[in-house]
Formats: C-alpha cells, structure tokens, sequence
C-alpha cells in the first residue's frame, strides 16, 4: 500500500525505478559500464541537458510548453561570447548572455498570454527565430573562444567529475525547494493543474507563467554557455533537437504535458536515463542509429507505466472509499 | 429589512456589443440566504463574477457593508470578505486538500507573499480543523482533492471561505452533479452558515433547492433584475414563470 502511495504521489518514482532496472541490466550487457570511468563520460554533459530539462519541466507544471530551448542553447551563449570578442570581460559577457535569454522567456511569454497564441506554436516560431539570429549574429562564423580565460569554477575537473556537475545540484536543489516548499511553487502546480482555479482563488497566473517562461530560456542559456566552456568553441548549430531531448527527459521523468504534475528530480533522471541509453549503444557496439528508436521506445513506456500506476492507485483508492 | 451588506446601484455590463447586465440596482441584506435564479445568458454569472473581482463592471457602483468598494481582482473581493465558489474551478484536483484550503493565501514561516517558506504542517492542521468544523471528516489533509467526492469538495471549499472569515459567500451551482444525499449535506451547509450571520448568495438551476434553501429570490432574465421576492411570497412554479 505504502508502494503504490509512492508510485501514485511521486511523478519521479516510475522513471527512478526504470533507472534502477535499465543501470542492472546494462551492467549486465557490458562489463564496462558500471565503471567509474564510464561515469564519468556519461556524467559529463548530463549538467547541460538536465538544465534545460528542469526548465522545461517547470514551464511544463505551469501548463506551458517550450520548443525554443534548443535554439536558446546557441543563442545566448553565442552573445556572450561575441561580447567577450568585443572586449567584456567574462561576468559582464555572460550577464548580456543571460538577459538576452530572459528577453527570449518573455517574448515567449507575451505571444502565449497576451495573444492567445498556443505555446507548442508561439514557441515553435521562436525556435526559427532565435536559431536565425544566432548564425545572424555570428555572421555565419563562429568566433574564435578565448583560450585563457580561468573556468575551473564552472567546468573544472574534480577528481572524476566537473564542476558543472555541482552547478546542477546546486540549482536542482534550490529549483526544488522552490518548487515544494515556497508559495511560489505552490503557485506554478496552481496554475498548470488549474488555471481558473489559481486565478479565481487570486493567484496571478500570467506573472507565474511569464516567470516560468523565463526561467526555463536562462536555464538553456546558462546550460548552452557550460557546454561552450566544457568544449572551448562555439557552433551557431549547437544545440539542434535539444527541445526534444529536454521534452523527452522531461515526459519519462513524469510530468504530465496538460501541466500541474512534475519534478525537479523527475528531470534529471529522465536526462540520466537518456544518457544511459545512448552509453549502452556505445558500449555494446550497437548500430548508433537506434539511439532515437531507443528514446522513442522509452518515452512510451515511461509514460504508458506513469499512467497504469496512476490508474492502479485510482482504483485502489476508489476500493478503499466503497469498504468505508 | 435591516441594512443591507451588499448594494449595486445602476451596475451595467457590456461584453463588446452584447449588454449582458442592464441598469441593476440590488440590495443584499445581512445574514440572509438569496436564491439567484436565471435562465443561461440572464446575467447572474456575469453578475457574481463582478462581484468576485474576475470581470469589472462597465458601469455602477458596489457597497459592500456601506462602504464602495472597487473590486478589480479576486484578491480585492477576497479581501473584502466575499468568497466565491465556482461550480468546477474551486478546486486544483492534482493538489492537497490543505494546499488547496490555503491556495493563494499560504501560510508562510518566513518571507513575503510570492516568495515564502511553506508552513506546512501548520496548513495541514488548520485544514483539518476548518474540515471537521463544518462536519466533514477526512483521514487527511495530504490526499489530492481529486480523490474527493463532489460534495466532499463543496465541504472543502465551504470549510475554506469559513477559515478565511468570508462574510459573504456566494455559491455557483454548488449541487450541480451531486447525489441525493450530498445535496441534502451542501443545503445543510449553507443553513449553517446562515445561522452564523454569513451573507450567502445561491446560484442554481435546481429552483426546488433554491426554494429550499433561501430567504429571498432574485430572478434575472435577459440581463434585467425581473423579481426581488421573500421566498414565502413564491413557489417553484412561479418561479419558472419569472425566468422563462
């Protein structure tokens, strides 16, 4: 009973288990993978993805959707490191960086909220738009990226692990408190779970969306400019298909698209089970190409177990109502 | 009649080209139950919407316990006492019972409205007592709303305007979709809060519950207050000869 509470009240606990389940057998299918040393070439771009997969799971909670993210991923570290060629120094540069994903959130959040445009299609636009000013920008050739500047504090080697790896936890950490235990939070389930409830009970549903729209484009910047500096270059390509990676990650980590269900933790899992998957093809020599099937397969089954625990624990409960 | 607690004078509403509320002038007096009857499109939910702060009128003027008041949002409305309870968006189905007692008006530990720290163990509690005050018992406070019955979710809400002190508490349809037996259980509630001295105004399509239940009947009808009776003074078929 105490199980089916978990699997009913945690959106994470189906994509927890699968990871469990899929980290047995793997280790199962190929000796290597459960070494440290694969590990770490797993863990190290799961901080970028995750990111913008926490983004998206949050705009996701508040009833929205962001297809942008992908294109933000460029774009804005792409400002920041034409800014750093002009000669701004690297806070400065990553600031304008940040602010110009902010303005994408917002401008994202004004097409949605104010022109009634649905966000799959608001957002759809901006992917084109943000992805065309990003080679616009660069002029179609990346700038060369400073080599000597000090990155250590942001992707430094730590024995086996970067530093970005604690960026993420420390973010997550943060996001998720925000998200359970702050009014704030208890406002973002309000407003994807019911929107005319939270409004008709006073909750201010287009500053918490607006919000969340732009929180989600400065994490896929933040997470864009941890990969220029984890690679050292900048591509105006970089990025491309994040958006479903990220929406994937966040569907198999259970959040449901219609809004008001989700998690923090639930996101990075769901990047980490995807990281797996494409480990494992790696490992064991698989033809590379059924990658997207392997994603593809696991998005079903994710959320085809989201819903069957749902209905198990519905029907539990309603059994328990009838025995009263 | 005593003083009243609500009075519009002269309040019309225009959405674009479509007059859904002409020229009301109304009285609400204290601590009575007021059935507002109207067939779809009469201007009684555009009416309470007003008076819930979702829309604002075009023109007129509200007093609310004799004073004006300007209503421009449901928190003005909320703050003034009146609480609204909506037909299917009281409630957000997917959350507590006790976050949704207190959705909007949490209880923080520490920090200011929009970015404060839960004070969640004493939400659950307090919903428990709000809960059991209006005769509702729950296991918990932790379970989804979802789970609930529909008039165990009218008790929710009921139990939620009581907590908040609401002075005035208008229900849209609150029997809509609900056995016998929870009918009888939200009539109950609304005879109770009548005898706590709460203002009540009381939307239904059912006219035997609205005759039931109220003191007075206000009829509309294309926008126009048609009837302003003493519930005594009519019977379920005139009212239907009013709204029809």
């Amino acid at each position: 009973m105490h199980f089916k509470k978990m699997l009913q009240t945690k959106p994470e606990a189906s994509a927890f288990l699968m990871l469990i389940a899929m980290t047995f057998v793997f280790s199962l299918l190929s000796p290597t993978f459960l070494t440290l040393g694969n590990f770490q070439i797993v863990l190290q771009p799961i901080p970028e993805i995750a990111l913008v997969a926490i983004g998206v799971t949050i705009l996701m909670i508040s009833g929205e959707f962001d297809l942008s993210v992908g294109s933000v991923f460029a774009l804005s570290p792409m400002v920041m490191v034409l800014l750093m060629a002009a000669g701004f120094p690297l806070p400065v540069s990553m600031i304008g960086g940040l602010v110009v994903a902010a303005l994408v959130g917002l401008a994202n959040a004004f097409i949605t909220i104010r022109l009634g445009i649905p966000s799959f299609i608001a957002t759809l636009g901006m992917l084109f738009m943000a992805r065309s000013m990003t080679v616009v920008i660069s002029d179609g050739f990346p700038p060369p990226f400073p080599r000597d500047l000090d990155l250590w504090w942001i992707v430094g080697k730590v024995d086996l692990l970067r530093v970005s790896i604690f960026w993420l936890l420390g973010i997550g950490i943060l996001l998720g408190i925000w998200l359970r235990k702050f009014d704030f939070g208890s406002w973002i389930f309000a407003t994807g779970g019911s929107q005319e409830s939270a409004r008709n009970m006073g909750i201010n549903v287009n500053l918490v969306k607006t919000t969340t729209f732009m929180l989600c484009s400065m994490l896929a910047g933040f997470a864009g400019m941890i990969q220029v500096f984890r690679i050292k270059a900048i591509v105006p390509s970089m990025g491309t298909g994040y958006e479903l990676t990220a929406i994937a990650a966040t569907v198999i980590g259970g959040a449901a698209l219609a809004g008001g269900v989700g998690s923090v933790i639930g996101a990075v899992i769901g990047a980490l089970l995807l990281a797996f998957i494409e480990n494992i093809i790696i490992l064991t020599r698989v033809d590379a190409n059924w990658f997207r099937f392997a994603v593809g397969a696991i998005i079903v089954i994710a959320v085809t177990i989201n819903k069957m625990t749902r209905d198990v624990a519905a029907r539990a409960k309603y059994k328990e109502v009838e025995d009263d | 009649m005593t003083k009243p607690h609500l009075s519009v004078r002269g309040l019309h509403k225009w959405y674009g080209s479509v007059h859904a509320l002409r020229d009301l002038d109304l009285d609400i007096p204290q601590g009575q139950v007021i059935g507002l009857i109207g067939d779809n499109g009469a201007g009684k939910s555009t009416f309470i919407k007003i008076l819930s702060g979702v829309h604002k009128q075009t023109e007129g003027q509200i007093f609310f316990e004799g004073k004006e008041a300007h209503i421009a949002r449901p928190r003005d409305a909320m703050n003034l006492g009146i609480e609204t309870i909506y037909q299917y968006t009281a409630m957000v189905p997917e959350m507590s019972i006790a976050r949704n007692v207190f959705i909007g008006r949490e209880k923080r530990k520490w920090g200011v409205r929009g970015f404060g720290m839960l004070d969640q163990a004493a939400m659950a509690e307090e919903a428990m007592a709000a809960i059991a005050d209006v005769g509702l018992h729950l296991r918990s406070a932790d379970g989804p709303v979802k789970d609930l019955s529909g008039g165990q979710r009218q008790g929710v809400a009921i139990a939620r305007a009581m907590h908040f002190r609401s002075r005035m508490l208008i229900l849209d349809e609150p029997t809509n979709h609900l056995s016998v037996k929870e009918t009888n259980k939200v009539l109950e509630y609304v005879r109770q809060m009548r005898e706590q001295g709460i203002t009540v105004i009381f939307i239904s399509h059912n006219l035997h519950h609205v005759h039931e239940v109220s003191d007075r009947i206000v009829a509309f009808s294309r926008g126009n207050k048609v009837a302003d009776l003493l519930s005594e003074e009519t019977t379920v078929p005139h009212m239907i000869d009013l709204i029809t």
